[in-house]
Formats: structure tokens, C-alpha cells, sequence
């Protein structure tokens, strides 16, 4: 792929972050740790001139792959970020997840990441939440809108959607909406990939194989994140992996595939 | 979207439209079966939540991912996914073809390099067929292939193929639009979509995916004149930085820039980027951010253009315009637009038909009161403000909007005429010259979109004064003008509570009237005066003071000649019963003098005419004088 593409890429991304930023007061930026929100993260400082005018939001299950949250401290320290952490206390203190064996993956998901936002959000009060989600991830997300309103509970109504177009959309609200932005949405696994390469961006290692043949594609909780099988050793042998795969993207993360919507209802539900 | 991300040679966005059930959903599945562009196992698992729900297999299920869609058979929402032939990466757009989903047909057409248009063979040409068709135009998609769907329903005959397409080509030629190439297929089982098919020998020309290799990507113009409208104002480690995105042309450093409507210029000092290498031009589809020689306050809404070729500033124009919403767009009524950063309200003061509902053919502009659900039509907007815009034809970017209604975008238009009162700002430094330190009354009446006048009411107590002047004022107002009514409440009790009724004192009395009256005309206001102003000098005052300093605002004069008698009958407030009772001392008609004008502008006996009459005729002189 050329670089002009990804530069139209960019260049689409920043013009949806600014303005999300002019229409909105109380925005945050959901960071997953993962490659796709560090994508977004970085197109949020080439918008800002080097910063990042919002809090960044990280939605800890506290079953996170370790290395994961020592990669997050660095960079927030590195890059003089504004991190906000949210964790469902309630349901981590009675232990009621997946892990423990007292919820289906699914259920786990909702109470841990969904419900988990759904308090951070209803305590700080954001009105916009910019989320790294991509159209060619899956099915349902290659439906969403870059401005996405959602109900006040987080509900997305998938059938019903605003329409988008010429570079104009959904920017004003009844009070009490809360509202999804979606600048990635245009980009696919593979983009992501060439524009970490081009722009150096650094990545959690648990991307790359680390001699076991094996290597992380989607970073999420441990015990429903497999690796999957690759040499890939860096950025670039990951992009020449990507030309050529068969293997979908979300393959090794186990809540997609419990039941045949079992994703699109989490999304549904307000799961990102 | 275009122009920015189908910007690179090897991409093309395209979208596959038409009636419901026509089978969008299943070429594209087909398509990417047959390209070997689905995942492992992609396949294999729609099978068998087919197998486990006791349904057929569908090619559609690939694109069709809610479950409402799956349940239902039908696309409900537009869908976006990746494939590549040998030639270049596509970007598939599915778009449903159901009535009730235009919303989102349009959202994913609008962003489209090329379209394919499926029509049943079996069904032929139908309405959505027609109105996609329309659409596609609007939204400026101007690649189209005609896909002729399911032609094993119709024996794969030829005969059938040429008419369907041949209908349809022959209705896109009405609209301006040429169709590419016309194809027969049967999209399930893959006739002519990746591979040749065996049922159809009479047929020599291009597969689908030979016809999408065909489209040409959109080649950005960098030499169309430069439109860079301001998103937003960053003070960032204490610099200015204007942040926005390149519409059109290209902008340089050291380039001088004139912002509309401020009317403000300055040259470019740097074009910004985080991180990046020193950048000395931008253009077509760029974010970047640029800081001037020159602090300037300019805010989000400017249009940063070349001094020679400026877009035009205008509180009128007509486009086309796509209705999507619920509620009819309505004339009379007031919406707001959102064009490139612009946001601005305006009312909408035509409508005329371009489309037959029933038909979908091209009509003339039958004139209409509104435009319901998935109509199109030519529609005139009057803005409050001035606003900057370019002719569709011109610069695309600067010359479409979208509307908004009750907090949703409902609608969409592209510019054909930007109205008699545009001001092209040409390249003589005089037009762009900005007058400093005081706003003119030009601009002002600009903005309020019409002039300032002042309407003089005189007449016996009970001629009616009062009641024709807040008529009026009503009327003027319902018109999104700015008119104020003076009249004894707001200045015998406050501006002139020290005065009294002696000729003197009502002398004193109508000068601060015409004093204040001045000052709210020279703002621009339309302001009606209510007094019954009884001596011919203080009118001639009056009349005087407003015209103090070549101040060029129209007086006029409305002589309400009702006769006394019925003045006296109506009594409104009593005050005829006071004075003969000698209560009330100096009334005019009573006991003090009323002095006609010898030359009023109007003249107007309301015993003769009822109010709205009346009303009209001071409206028939007045607005002439004030229109812009």
C-alpha cells in the first residue's frame, strides 16, 4: 500500500478527533493498551500539536496480561499523559467473573469492561468517548458510524442509526446522550500495522513471537486471549504477515465466539 | 470518504445499491467467496448457523451481521469490508435497498468512487432502483455499472437483459449520467461475477470484477482554488495555531490568505505537523494546522481562500436538496445548516419540485409548500447571516451542506445558485479592503438581511395607531426581520417620565422619540414609531433628525386620517369621555390641536379598511424600501 494512503487515513482520523474536540466538552479517550487505541493515541497528538487534550480512560479487569500494565505506566509517564483507571470494585470484590468460574465469558465482559465504563462514565460525568474500534474487526462494528450516539444506559441501537455524510456528522444532542467517536473506523488490522511501522510507534512486545512461535494478534484478559501461531519478530514481519493471512483478527479472543451473536449483543449492551 | 481516503491510485470505494431483494448483499458475498477474500473458516461457519437454524445457506450472511438482518433477510444498515483484486485494494460498501433504510443508503453511497446498480431481472426496474439512481447523482457517485441480477429467472435470456438494462440506462441518461457497462449475472451461483458463465454464451463483454477493475480512482485537483475553512483555534504552548482541513487547492507558505466573512487577510508564517518534517505546502484532503504573520481573531466557520479567487458571500442560495427526515422539510420554517465548519440558520423560502414521486422522472419546478421523506427538490434558503459558499460545480466541498432539524441530519443539498445578492470578492484591493474600527451599515444590514427604515404613525387618539404598529411588527418579525415598535409605554414612562403634555414638553418629547428611533435604525432595526405626534414642526423634527448627517434611512410617514367621530366611538381607552368631561387637559381632537401632514408617504383612513388590509398597505410602501 502506498504512504499517501495512510496519510489519507491520518488525515481523516485527525479531522474526526478536532472535531469531537470542538463539539464536545467533557470527551475522554478510551486506551485499551492495545495496538489499535496506541494508533489512536498517537494520531490524537498529531491533531493536538503533541498533546492530548482529555483524559485517557483504561478499563482495568485486573485479568490483564501483566506486561501489558507495565507497558501502559511507561508510556503515560513517557508521554506526560492523563490516565484515569476504572475497575468494577463491587464485582472483583464478590468474584463473580469468568475467571472464578461464576460467569460465562460473556457475562464477565459486561460487568468487567461494560458496566466498569458505564460507572467511570456516569462518575466523571464524559459526554464523548473516542474509541479505537474499526470497521474490519467484525461484522457489527463494520456498521458503526464515526459519531455514534448511544443511550444514557450505553445502549447502541444498531438498527437506527443517524446518517453520516460529507464529512458531516451527528453533532448535536439532547442533554444526557452520551456519544461514541469512532476515528479508526476506516482503517483495517493491516493500515494499522504499516502506520506503526512509519511512524515508529512502540508497541506492547506481547505483539511480537518471543521464540515460542507464538504471538499475540488482539490483546485482552489472559484467560481469554490466546496467541496465535506466528514468527512474526517485529513490526515489519508482522506487515508481511498480514498480506497474506487467512486467519481473522479477533480468532484467538474466546467471548466472540460463544454464540452466534454473542458480540453483536455485547455491543449492543455498550461494550466497545 | 472522499476526497482524502480514496485519495491513493490503487484504492476505490464502491458501493452496490438498488431495490430491496435485487441481491446486493449476496454479489458481495459471492464476490469475496469467489476472490478468496473471507477468513479461514468464514465460510464454514455461516453454513452451519444456517444448518442450525434450518434456513438455506445465503452469501448475504457475510455482510448481513445483526441479528435483525439475519432474521429478517433484509440489509437494514450500510456495511463496509476489504478485498483486492490483482489491479488495486477495494473498500466494499453494502448499502440497503429498503425504502425505509435511504438514510443509510445515502451514508454509504456518499462516500463512494463508483457504484454497481442491481436490478432483478425477473422484476425489472423498480422504485428504489430509480431512486438510487437519483441519489448517486446527488451525492456526485457519477461511475456506474448496471448489474442485471438472477438472470436464471428469466432463462438467462437475452432478449430480457437488453430491455432491463436498457430502461434503466435510458433513465440515468435523463439524469446526465452515462452508464459505464451494463452486465447479466446470477450473482448466487457466480455467473459472470469472478468467473465467466457457461448459461450466458451470447454474452462477450466484462465480468464484475473486470467492471470494478474498469472504475477509475478519484485523481484529486490540487490547482482548484484554495479553500481552507477553520475547524478550530489551538493556543498550545502559547502559539496560535489554526487548525482545519484542506477542502480544495493548495495553500503555501508565505501565501496571503483572506478569511470570509471577517474579511481579514494575513500570510501563512508555517504550516504545523506534530512530529513531522518542516511541511511547506498542503492541499486537497490535508489536516494540518497553520500559523499567520499576524495574530488575528478569527474563529471556527472562516473560509481561508486566495485573495483572486474567493468564494462568494451571500445570505441567499438554491440547491438540490435530498430530504431524509421524518418531519418534512417546510417552507417557512427555519433550520439549521452545517456547510464545511459553517454552522448557520436559515429559512427556507421555496420549494420546487425537480422529481416526480411517483415516477422518479425529472419534472420542471412545480412550485410546492414542503418536501416529505426521500423526496428531492429545488429549495431556496435565506440566511441571517452572511455565509460563504462556492456553486456545487465549482468546489464541491464548499458548495454541499447537510441540514438539521430537531437535533438530526435530515437532509442534504448541493449549491446551483448562490442568489442576486452574493458578493464575489474579485481580486481589486478594494473590494477586500475591511473598513477599520467601525462596522457599516452595509454589513450590518447584511447580516439582519434587510435595511433599516422607520415607519412614523400619526393620528388622532383612537386612529389606531397602537394596534396597526404591533400588527405590524408581528408581521415584519414572522419574516426572521428585526423590527421594534415605539410607542407611549416605553417612553413616557421611562426616557421621558419627566415630561409632561404642553406643547413644549411633547415637542421634547417626539425629538428624544426620533433620537432613539435613529439610533435603532442606524443598527438596522425596522423601527415603528406610535404617537400621535399632533404638530406639523415636531414631525418635520423628527423627520429632520433622521436624516441629520446623509444618514440614508427611509422615513416614513403614515397618516392615520380616521375621522374623529369614529375615533371618539371607539374610545379605546377612555380618554374621549375624560377630556369632554374635562378631565384631561391638552387632548388632542378634544382640547389641543392635530395638525395633518400636508405630504405623508401613507395615508390611511382604518374606518375604511379592516387591519390586515391596512396592514398590507403600509407593507406594500414599506418593503421595497427595505429589501436588500
Amino acid at each position: 500500500m502506498s504512504p499517501d494512503h495512510l496519510t489519507a487515513l491520518e488525515n481523516e482520523s485527525i479531522h474526526i478527533l478536532r472535531e469531537a474536540y470542538s463539539k464536545f466538552d467533557s470527551l475522554a479517550m478510551l486506551w485499551s493498551i492495545g495496538k489499535d487505541s496506541t494508533v489512536l493515541l498517537w494520531l490524537a497528538r498529531r491533531a493536538f500539536f503533541g498533546h492530548v487534550p482529555f483524559p485517557l480512560v483504561h478499563i482495568d479487569t485486573t485479568y490483564k496480561i501483566a506486561s501489558m500494565i507495565e507497558y501502559r505506566d511507561r508510556v503515560v509517564r513517557e508521554w506526560n499523559l492523563q490516565l484515569v483507571v476504572g475497575k468494577n470494585e463491587a464485582v472483583l470484590a464478590s468474584g463473580v467473573t469468568f475467571p472464578n468460574g461464576l460467569a460465562t465469558r460473556v457475562e464477565c465482559c459486561s460487568t468487567l469492561k461494560k458496566d466498569a465504563l458505564q460507572q467511570l462514565v456516569d462518575q466523571k460525568k464524559y459526554s464523548g468517548l473516542i474509541v479505537g474500534v474499526r470497521r474490519d474487526e467484525e461484522p457489527t462494528r463494520a456498521k458503526e458510524r464515526y459519531f455514534s450516539p448511544r443511550s444514557q444506559t450505553m445502549e447502541w441501537d444498531a438498527t437506527d442509526q443517524p446518517p453520516e455524510f460529507w464529512n458531516q456528522f451527528k453533532t448535536d444532542f439532547a442533554p444526557g446522550t452520551h456519544i461514541r467517536i469512532h476515528p479508526l473506523l476506516h482503517w483495517t488490522e493491516l493500515n494499522v500495522w504499516e502506520y506503526i511501522e512509519r511512524e515508529a510507534i512502540p508497541v506492547s512486545p506481547l505483539y511480537f513471537d518471543d521464540g515460542t512461535g507464538h504471538r499475540y494478534r488482539s490483546l485482552g484478559c489472559a484467560p481469554c486471549t490466546t496467541p496465535v501461531a506466528s514468527t512474526a519478530r517485529n513490526v515489519s514481519e508482522i506487515v508481511t504477515e498480514l498480506r497474506t493471512t487467512r486467519t481473522a483478527e479477533r480468532a484467538g479472543r474466546a467471548q466472540d465466539q460463544e454464540s452466534e451473536n454473542a458480540f453483536e449483543k455485547l455491543r449492543r449492551d455498550g461494550y466497545m | 470518504m472522499p476526497p482524502a481516503a480514496g485519495a491513493a491510485a490503487d484504492h476505490l470505494r464502491l458501493v452496490v445499491v438498488g431495490h430491496v431483494d435485487h441481491g446486493k448483499s449476496t454479489l458481495i458475498g459471492r464476490l469475496l467467496y469467489d476472490t478468496g477474500s473471507l477468513f479461514d473458516g468464514k465460510y464454514e461457519q455461516l453454513v452451519a448457523i444456517a444448518a442450525r437454524r434450518g434456513v438455506p445457506f445465503e452469501f448475504a450472511n457475510v455482510t448481513d451481521a445483526l441479528q435483525a438482518e439475519r432474521d429478517q433477510n433484509v440489509t437494514i444498515d450500510t456495511s463496509q469490508i476489504w478485498f483486492r483484486t490483482p489491479r488495486r485494494q477495494y473498500v466494499l460498501i453494502d448499502a440497503p435497498g429498503h425504502k425505509e433504510f435511504v438514510k443509510n443508503m445515502v451514508t454509504g453511497a456518499a462516500s463512494a468512487d463508483a457504484a454497481l446498480v442491481l436490478i432483478d431481472a425477473h422484476e425489472g426496474v423498480q422504485e428504489q432502483s430509480r431512486r438510487h439512481g437519483y441519489l448517486l447523482k446527488l451525492l456526485g457517485v457519477d461511475q456506474i455499472a448496471i448489474v442485471v441480477n438472477k438472470m436464471d429467472l428469466v432463462g438467462y435470456s437475452a432478449e430480457v437483459f437488453e430491455r432491463v438494462s436498457g430502461e434503466y440506462a435510458a433513465f440515468l441518461a435523463g439524469l446526465g449520467v452515462t452508464a459505464r457497462v451494463a452486465l447479466p449475472i446470477c450473482a448466487r451461483d457466480g455467473d459472470n461475477v469472478a468467473g465467466r458463465s457457461s448459461q450466458m454464451p451470447w454474452y462477450t463483454g466484462m465480468t464484475v470484477l473486470e467492471a470494478l477493475d474498469g472504475f477509475t480512482p478519484p485523481a484529486p485537483d490540487a490547482d482548484k482554488p484554495l479553500r481552507l475553512p477553520v475547524q478550530d483555534v489551538y493556543r498550545f504552548d502559547h502559539r496560535r495555531i489554526l487548525a482545519g482541513r484542506v477542502e480544495s487547492g493548495t495553500v503555501r507558505v508565505g501565501d496571503t490568505l483572506l478569511f470570509l466573512p471577517s474579511g481579514k487577510q494575513a500570510t501563512v508564517k508555517t504550516i504545523e505537523r506534530w512530529n513531522a518534517p518542516p511541511q511547506f505546502s498542503a492541499s486537497v484532503g490535508d489536516s494540518i494546522g497553520i500559523t499567520l504573520g499576524t495574530q488575528l481573531f478569527v474563529e471556527r466557520g472562516e473560509i481561508a481562500s486566495s485573495l483572486q479567487s474567493a468564494p462568494t458571500q451571500t445570505t441567499e442560495f438554491t440547491a438540490h436538496v435530498f430530504w431524509l427526515g421524518r418531519k418534512p422539510l417546510t417552507t417557512g420554517r427555519r433550520y439549521k445548516f452545517k456547510l464545511a465548519t459553517q454552522e448557520f440558520e436559515g429559512e427556507i423560502v421555496r420549494v420546487a419540485q425537480v422529481m416526480d414521486a411517483a415516477s422518479l422522472e425529472q419534472v420542471d419546478g412545480r412550485e410546492l409548500t414542503m418536501l416529505a421523506v426521500d423526496q428531492v427538490g429545488e429549495v431556496t434558503v435565506r440566511t441571517r447571516q452572511p455565509i460563504v459558499v462556492d456553486l456545487h460545480e465549482r468546489v464541491p466541498n464548499l458548495g454541499r451542506f447537510v441540514v438539521v432539524d430537531d437535533l438530526e441530519m435530515c437532509g442534504g443539498g448541493t449549491i446551483v445558485d448562490t442568489g442576486a445578492h452574493a458578493t464575489l470578492f474579485a481580486a481589486t484591493s478594494a473590494n477586500i479592503t475591511r473598513s477599520v474600527g467601525q462596522v457599516t451599515r452595509e454589513q450590518r444590514n447584511i447580516r439582519n438581511g434587510h435595511k433599516g427604515a422607520v415607519v412614523w404613525f400619526t393620528g388622532l387618539p383612537g386612529s389606531g395607531k397602537s394596534t396597526l404598529a404591533t400588527a405590524l411588527e408581528q408581521e415584519i418579525f414572522n419574516r426572521g426581520w428585526q423590527p421594534t415598535v415605539l410607542d407611549g409605554d416605553n417612553m413616557r414612562f421611562g426616557l421621558s417620565a419627566d415630561l409632561g403634555f404642553s406643547a413644549k414638553d411633547r415637542a421634547e418629547n417626539i425629538r428624544r422619540v426620533a433620537e432613539v428611533a435613529r439610533l435603532f435604525a442606524e443598527l438596522g432595526a425596522i423601527v415603528i414609531t406610535a404617537f400621535i405626534s399632533p404638530y406639523r414642526n415636531d414631525r418635520l423634527l423628527a423627520r429632520e433628525i433622521l436624516g441629520r448627517e446623509g444618514l440614508d434611512v427611509p422615513f416614513v410617514e403614515a397618516y392615520l386620517s380616521t375621522p374623529l367621530d369614529v375615533c371618539e366611538a371607539r374610545d379605546p381607552k377612555r380618554l374621549y369621555a375624560k377630556a369632554r368631561r374635562g378631565e384631561i387637559q391638552d387632548f388632542t381632537g378634544v382640547s389641543s390641536p392635530f395638525e395633518p401632514p400636508e405630504r405623508a408617504e401613507i395615508e390611511l383612513d382604518t374606518s375604511q379598511f379592516d387591519l390586515e388590509e391596512s396592514v398590507g398597505r403600509v407593507l406594500e410602501y414599506l418593503l421595497p424600501r427595505v429589501k436588500m
